[in-house]
């Protein structure tokens, strides 16, 4: 049965091969959710009910207990998102210096509202606490890159580097 | 049988007093034992611990010892041994006494910690008592009064949270006023083995949920009701219906199987509201099934009989016995006794069929257990029919002897105490072929086929005993007055016996008599939890009874010892 919502799920045969392995690294079992629920979210973008599911079967555990996991850590999306995700910082030093200026430019650039798909499909634009790069505020992570003084004009130009490789997808 | 061992008892001190309890006895069960209130949500005897409500605090210390020689350190002012107060408060339901331990519970300290225990508790309870069905019976009510510091600091916006959650069928969830002291979710993981419930979203709005899809619907879900301190789970059957403090309480014994769970019944001006479950730790804890508190329903059902009838037609009750007794004066009778019957009605039925000098029948309902409080056998009162000596063997479910003797036209007459004789295996040409004179409490093929139907009562109606799986006399008293045109079963039982005991009182004197294994007792002898009666004459028998909460089948405890 497990199995059978992985694959509706589409888990890459590598996430499978990394999840198996993963387990092996606590004593019990249970311990593993937090990895497993990181790997799937990587290879999929977000938890389904399915993934919560999933999780559950392979750890022996009740759905809910998984889903109180999730539920719990603001990182764990329960939705998709956009090609990439926009994390603006608010807190305070990046909220002194602009920070939600910068949040509402990239909001205007792609048309959208916080924490909703852009409309190309894009970008998903979200406020996070913060990034540990208080001196260079406001800073802006995008996936995985750190971007440090993010005004305005720092975020429209981010925003036309973004649009411009999507259309040379295209 | 082997006496348990002694337990370990250690002494501990509480708030000045001494006490010796069994180690590891937790600080609040053990303060409740010199009378000491430690308050408390989250705790439950019956659950794991998990200490997330701290409303119990205490202060804890040990007797001061030297490190080096483990020589008692004394106190000079006092003359007695110093004792170490660990500065912060500690939770009291997991503290477990162990020798020497000494716990205050009045101090300033811990009167703010429960005062702001309290305050925090009440920051985004909505104080909605006048609406929730819990007050009365709410523990977060009743401690605010006692340990709350009575005003309000509070002046921000409360938390908006879910109102009305169908959790499953039967339980109704309102998350603003949920305490988040999870006893909800262990009882579900833990006792019913159905782990649905959890909390999500964690933090300021901490949320109690079911897992998207599923339904708290397995048949112990209002035992979550019972034990939620507060009114965050509610019974949609009783919600809205009445205020706790108008109903009476009466103890009852849940029918539905041999278990025999322990019940309170609570009614008012005649009427039952809810059954709810009563501690018994040697039978059912504190728990009960929630197809057991459905069964007042029967008291105002539809089919419920109310008029003595003589071929058909109302007839008063006099006239409908003296058709009874000349039936029976005729002769070729049969008895079919019941295994819903008290211990008393199954008495006089057996003195009815021994001076008629009939045969005897007791017919059996075997169903599924679930190896918590519901048995194999559905007929509360097997054991009863089987001390009292209606039967000396276990019943089948078909009455395929008495069919033969009606076939052969040896029977003209069947007494049925309740038992429709339809669902026993009569047919219809059969039950045409002799006269019934029938007791019971509701309609059915057999009250429609009989000569005389006089009304009775059910369990709620009357007081008596019932013997459960583990060989236990459970009394139930009457919670409320029959119908009007009901007699008490005891009553006809006694006239058609012609037994001179027609109340439990005297038909206690009679059983205690004639019944070795009763003999010593009265009704008003037996304690509230039962009392255990001497199986052994009945170890042979293959009862159909597995495995469940306190009950090891005989075969399987022969097996193990
Ligand atoms: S619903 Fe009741 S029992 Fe369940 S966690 Fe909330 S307060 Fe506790
Ligand atoms: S406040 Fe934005 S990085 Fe620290
Ligand atoms: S009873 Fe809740 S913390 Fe002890």
């Amino acid at each position: 049965m497990a199995s059978a919502i992985s694959s509706s799920m589409n888990l890459k045969p590598a996430t499978l091969t990394r999840i198996d392995e993963l387990i092996t690294h606590y004593p019990v079992k249970r311990s593993a959710v937090l990895m497993l629920l990181h790997a799937i979210q990587e290879d999929v973008g977000f938890i389904s009910n399915e993934a919560i599911e999933w999780v559950a079967a392979k750890l022996e555990l009740q759905p809910i207990n998984v889903y109180e996991v999730v539920t719990f850590y603001p990182m764990f999306r329960q939705k998709p998102i956009g090609r990439r995700h926009i994390k603006v910082c608010r807190t305070l030093s990046c909220a002194l210096l602009g920070g939600y200026k910068t949040c509402a430019t990239f909001e205007q650039e792609f048309n959208t509202h916080r924490g909703e798909i852009s409309p190309d499909g894009e970008v998903t634009i979200e406020f996070v606490e913060c990034l540990a790069s208080c001196g260079t505020a406001p800073v802006v992570m995008i996936d995985d890159d750190l971007h440090e003084n993010v005004d305005g004009a720092k975020a429209k130009k981010l925003s036309d580097q973004i649009k411009a490789e999507a259309s040379a997808r295209r | 049988m082997i006496a348990p061992p002694k337990p370990d008892l250690v002494t501990v001190n509480i708030d000045g007093k001494e006490i010796a309890v069994p180690k590891g006895t937790n600080a609040i069960e053990a303060a409740r034992l010199v009378g000491v209130d430690v308050p408390y949500y989250c705790y439950h005897p019956k659950l794991t611990i998990v200490g997330n409500c701290r409303m119990c605090l205490i202060e804890i210390g040990m007797p001061a010892v030297d490190p080096a020689t483990k020589a008692p350190i004394m106190d000079p002012a006092t003359g007695k041994q110093k004792i170490n107060w660990i500065p912060r408060p500690q939770i009291g339901c997991a503290t477990n006494a162990s020798p020497g331990l000494h716990i205050r519970t009045q101090t300033p300290q811990i009167k703010d910690c429960r005062e702001g225990v309290m305050e925090f508790l009440l920051v985004n309870h909505p104080l909605d008592c006048p609406i929730c069905d819990q007050a009365g019976e709410c523990k977060l009510q009743e401690q605010s009064t006692g340990y709350g510091r009575g005003y309000s600091r509070y002046i921000e916006q409360k938390n908006v949270k879910p109102k009305r959650t169908q959790l499953g069928p039967r339980v109704m969830l309102d998350d603003e006023r949920c305490i988040l002291c999870s006893r909800c979710i262990r009882f579900s993981k833990e006792i019913a083995k159905d782990d649905v419930l959890g909390f999500i979203d964690r933090g300021s709005y901490s949320t109690l949920t079911c897992y998207p899809g599923k339904k708290l619907e397995n048949n112990y879900s209002l035992n979550t009701v019972d034990i939620c301190p507060v009114g965050a789970l509610t019974s949609t059957d009783f919600r809205f219906k009445m205020r706790v403090w108008f109903l009476k309480q009466t103890n009852s014994i849940d029918t539905e199987s041999s278990v025999g769970a322990n019940t309170v019944v609570w009614s008012r001006e005649g009427q039952i509201y809810r059954i709810t479950p009563r501690q018994n730790d040697g039978v059912n804890d504190t728990w009960m099934a929630d197809s057991g508190r459905e069964l007042y329903k029967q008291v105002k059902a539809d089919t419920r009989l109310v008029s003595t009838t003589l071929d058909g037609r109302a007839a008063p009750l006099d006239a409908a016995l003296k058709a009874a007794a000349d039936l029976l004066a005729a002769g070729s009778v049969a008895v079919v006794g019941s295994g819903r019957s008290s211990v008393e009605e199954q008495f006089l039925t057996k003195k009815l069929a021994a001076a008629l000098k009939a045969p005897a029948y007791l017919v059996s309902r075997v169903g599924e257990g679930d190896q918590l409080l519901i048995s194999a056998d559905k007929n509360p009162n097997i054991r009863g029919a089987l001390v009292t000596g209606l039967i000396a063997t276990l019943p089948a479910a078909k009455l395929a002897e008495l069919a033969a003797h009606i076939d052969a036209g040896r029977i003209k007459t069947v007494v049925s105490v309740g038992e429709d004789l339809a669902v026993a295996g009569l047919t219809a040409a059969q039950l045409a072929k002799v006269a019934v004179v029938y007791l019971g409490t509701h309609a059915n093929a057999t009250s429609a086929a009989a000569r005389v139907v006089i009304p009775t009562l059910t369990v709620f109606e009357k007081g008596g005993t019932f013997v459960n799986q583990q060989f236990r006399l459970q009394k139930f008293a009457k919670a409320v007055p029959g119908p009007a045109g009901a007699t008490d079963d005891l009553a006809v039982l006694a006239k058609l016996a012609k037994v001179a005991a027609t109340d439990l009182a005297s038909v206690w004197t009679l059983l205690a008599a004639e019944v070795p294994a009763l003999g010593t007792m009265s009704f008003a002898n037996i304690p509230d939890t039962g009392l255990l009666l001497d199986a052994t004459p009945f170890a042979g028998l293959p009862f159909v009874e597995g495995e469940s909460l306190h009950y090891q089948p005989a075969a399987k405890v022969a097996a193990t010892a």
